[in-house]
């Protein structure tokens, strides 16, 4: 047994371009796998990472996957607001450890407007525990003052301390409120999360710039109420979109859904972010089977590669195959050096596989979660990985018993007189 | 048991198809140690018969000992094995696997088979080697790739490979068609040395009679054939 892989190997090495090849095109099939394999996990736990800490995310009742959108992702919008008093009600409720409000419904050039409290830039968290950082400035207190999300910045090259105009709706700049520009205090760290696409300005902010509309147009010219005057008079908040809940104890959570669900004062509905998420990954989860089956595809072309490889080395190794008969090996012998030489092949291309997965990931890692916000994790491989490698690895056997079984026909066909 | 005949045939009959009989022979007797030369023409199935001596092809019917082993009584593994422990064999052309050293084609037999190794009398397959490649004047040969050498080089290699393990019985095949005339009579010489140092019985088939004379006995297989009688 010993002398046959040890005969494998030499063979193998006496036609290195083509077993090199063969061994790329399996390690190259090995690293999509994995590498699919790993930007999948990365995305799904970016994907369920993009708020953390949250056990409730509440809001006027409508659809759950809506409110996710809107207050997660900062898509869609909400069909309605609810009231601040219910909020209030909600954030001093015994059970609960810290709230944050988020008023949305406004625009700054195509980003989205978040009106929020202080506990937003305290409490919010994603990614496990990364919590709101500023790059640059302060948090907005006065009721003209925002915050930008690092992409905001960068796409429209804002700094602190420039003077910018809210829109009212989200269409577009059609109706501005610019008789009341907001000042940016700051700008956030780069949270690679939606985070980074919105304006944050105080729940006093968002009612200030709506106190002189009626019926949602704006103030006819000479009705506006001057900036300055509601500074000085301070702006009453009357509505908020949806608001993020954190309760004491975690088993409280479903309780407090369930309460709110029920609540009485005005229809709402409460959703477990970590739930909702799941649900909709598996909505939009369509795109990694289509990964997986790709890669599965090419994994086979690998292993044809290696049969036809192999199957066309048969007619010109006849000879070879007649003087190890001759010499005393046995039929089935013939079939093991085969089957030897393509578990070697299977064995180097799935190890060059690895290695080059792991020296991609390592590459990628830093640039990737920089451009993309996706952690690619540099861990040892996971259970569905090593399940992968060993179906590669018994498949790389079992294709081999074609042209071994070829080999074992020639063999027996040709005896000690194989043509020449 | 060695003293046994090399090869006993009692009506023996082989055909590739049912029918057709290549061999027939009434029989044949190969004592121990002599040197035979086999001649006939082409097609007269000088190879068949080395091929159902060496345990490859299966005979019909009729009897075959082998060094006392009634060949047709062993299953396909056994007659594999003893091949590969107690035989020798060289071809006409292309003895060797290009891929290994020609130390390592002269070794491969005991790598293959425990028992070839276990004849080589307490030395390592490597000293056995070397001492054959000396004998065979190929020693300088020994890290060179099979598929550097020269036809004669090869053969050289491959009577090394055969005769390496003291093997009783070597065959060869037309072994020195593709030699010229002074290369021949050459490995012929060196062939037989060591055919004798190792107490072997040498089966040698040619189509060439200009060699008959330097052989124990010449037979004919059309003659040895039962048509023929």
């Amino acid at each position: 047994m010993k002398a046959l892989w040890s005969l494998a190997a030499q063979s193998l090495w006496s036609r290195r371009l083509t077993s090199g090849l063969t061994m790329l095109s399996i390690a190259l099939s090995v690293t999509l796998l994995l590498g699919i394999e790993s930007v999948r996990t990365g995305a799904r736990d970016s994907f369920s990472n993009t708020i953390s800490g949250v056990d409730l995310i509440g809001g006027a009742r409508g659809g759950s996957l809506q409110l996710l959108l809107y207050t997660v992702f900062r898509l869609g919008s909400a069909t309605n607001n609810i009231s601040y008093e219910t909020y209030q009600h909600w954030a001093e409720h015994p059970a609960v450890a810290w709230a944050v409000p988020y008023s949305l419904g406004d625009s700054h050039r195509g980003f989205r407007v978040v009106g929020t409290t202080e506990a937003f830039y305290k409490h919010f968290r994603y990614r496990r525990d990364r919590g709101i950082e500023f790059a640059d400035g302060r948090a907005p207190s006065g009721i003209f003052e925002t915050a930008l999300g690092s992409e905001v910045a960068r796409a429209l090259g804002y700094t602190v301390g420039q003077k910018i105009a809210i829109t009212h709706g989200l269409a577009g700049d059609l109706l501005q409120h610019d008789d009341k520009p907001f000042t940016v205090t700051g700008i956030l760290a780069r949270t690679a999360t939606p985070v980074d696409r919105s304006l944050y300005v105080t729940l006093e902010g968002i009612s200030a710039v709506h106190v002189d509309w009626e019926s949602g147009a704006p103030p006819m010219p000479g009705e506006e109420i001057p900036a300055e005057q509601l500074e000085r008079e301070g702006v009453k908040i009357e509505q908020i979109t949806a608001f993020l809940l954190s309760a004491k104890r975690r088993v409280d959570a479903l309780r407090l859904q369930r309460e709110i669900n029920t609540y009485t004062g005005e229809p709402l509905m409460a959703v477990i972010p970590g739930v909702a998420l799941a649900e909709m990954w598996r909505t939009i989860g369509y795109g990694e089977t289509a990964l997986a089956v790709t890669a599965f595809f090419v994994l086979i072309a690998g292993l044809l590669g290696m049969i036809v490889a192999l199957y066309t080395s048969l007619e010109e190794r006849r000879r070879e195959m007649a003087v190890l008969r001759a010499i005393g090996a046995r039929p089935s012998s013939i079939v093991m050096l085969l089957v030897a030489e393509s578990a070697l092949l299977t064995v180097g291309g799935v190890a060059a596989g690895l290695a080059l997965t792991y020296a991609a990931l390592w590459v990628a890692q830093g640039p990737v979660e920089q451009a993309v916000g996706l952690t690619l994790t540099l861990g040892a491989p996971s259970q569905l990985a090593w399940i992968y490698v060993g179906c590669i690895l018994a498949a790389g056997v079992v294709v081999a018993l074609l042209p071994a079984w070829k080999a074992y026909r020639n063999t027996l066909a040709d005896g000690l007189s194989a043509r020449l | 048991m060695t003293d046994s005949p090399a090869v006993v045939l009692d009506q023996l009959r082989f055909g590739y198809k049912q029918g057709r009989d290549i061999l027939d022979i009434p029989s044949l007797a190969v004592p121990r140690r002599e040197k035979v030369f086999l001649f006939g023409p082409s097609g007269s199935g000088k190879t068949t018969l080395l091929g159902v001596i060496a345990g490859v092809l299966e005979a019909q019917s009729g009897t075959l000992r082998v060094m006392g082993e009634d060949l047709r009584a062993l299953s396909g593994a056994k007659r594999d094995a003893l091949r590969g422990a107690r035989m020798g064999y060289i071809f006409q052309l292309f003895n060797l696997l290009p891929y290994l050293s020609v130390r390592d084609n002269i070794t491969l037999p005991c790598r293959l088979h425990p028992a070839r190794a276990a004849r080589l009398n307490g030395s390592s397959p490597v000293a056995a080697a070397e001492a054959l490649a000396a004998q065979l004047d190929i020693a300088e040969l020994l890290d060179e790739p099979a598929r550097d050498l020269s036809v004669g080089q090869q053969q050289r290699v491959a009577a090394a490979r055969a005769l390496i393990g003291n093997p009783e019985l070597v065959i060869a095949d037309e072994p020195t068609s593709a030699l010229d005339a002074d290369h021949r009579a050459q490995f012929l010489e060196t062939l037989f040395g060591c055919c004798e140092r190792a107490g072997a019985t040498l089966l040698f088939v040619s189509h060439d009679r200009s060699l008959e004379s330097r052989f124990d006995r010449a037979l004919s297989l059309p003659e040895l054939q039962r048509s023929a009688a």
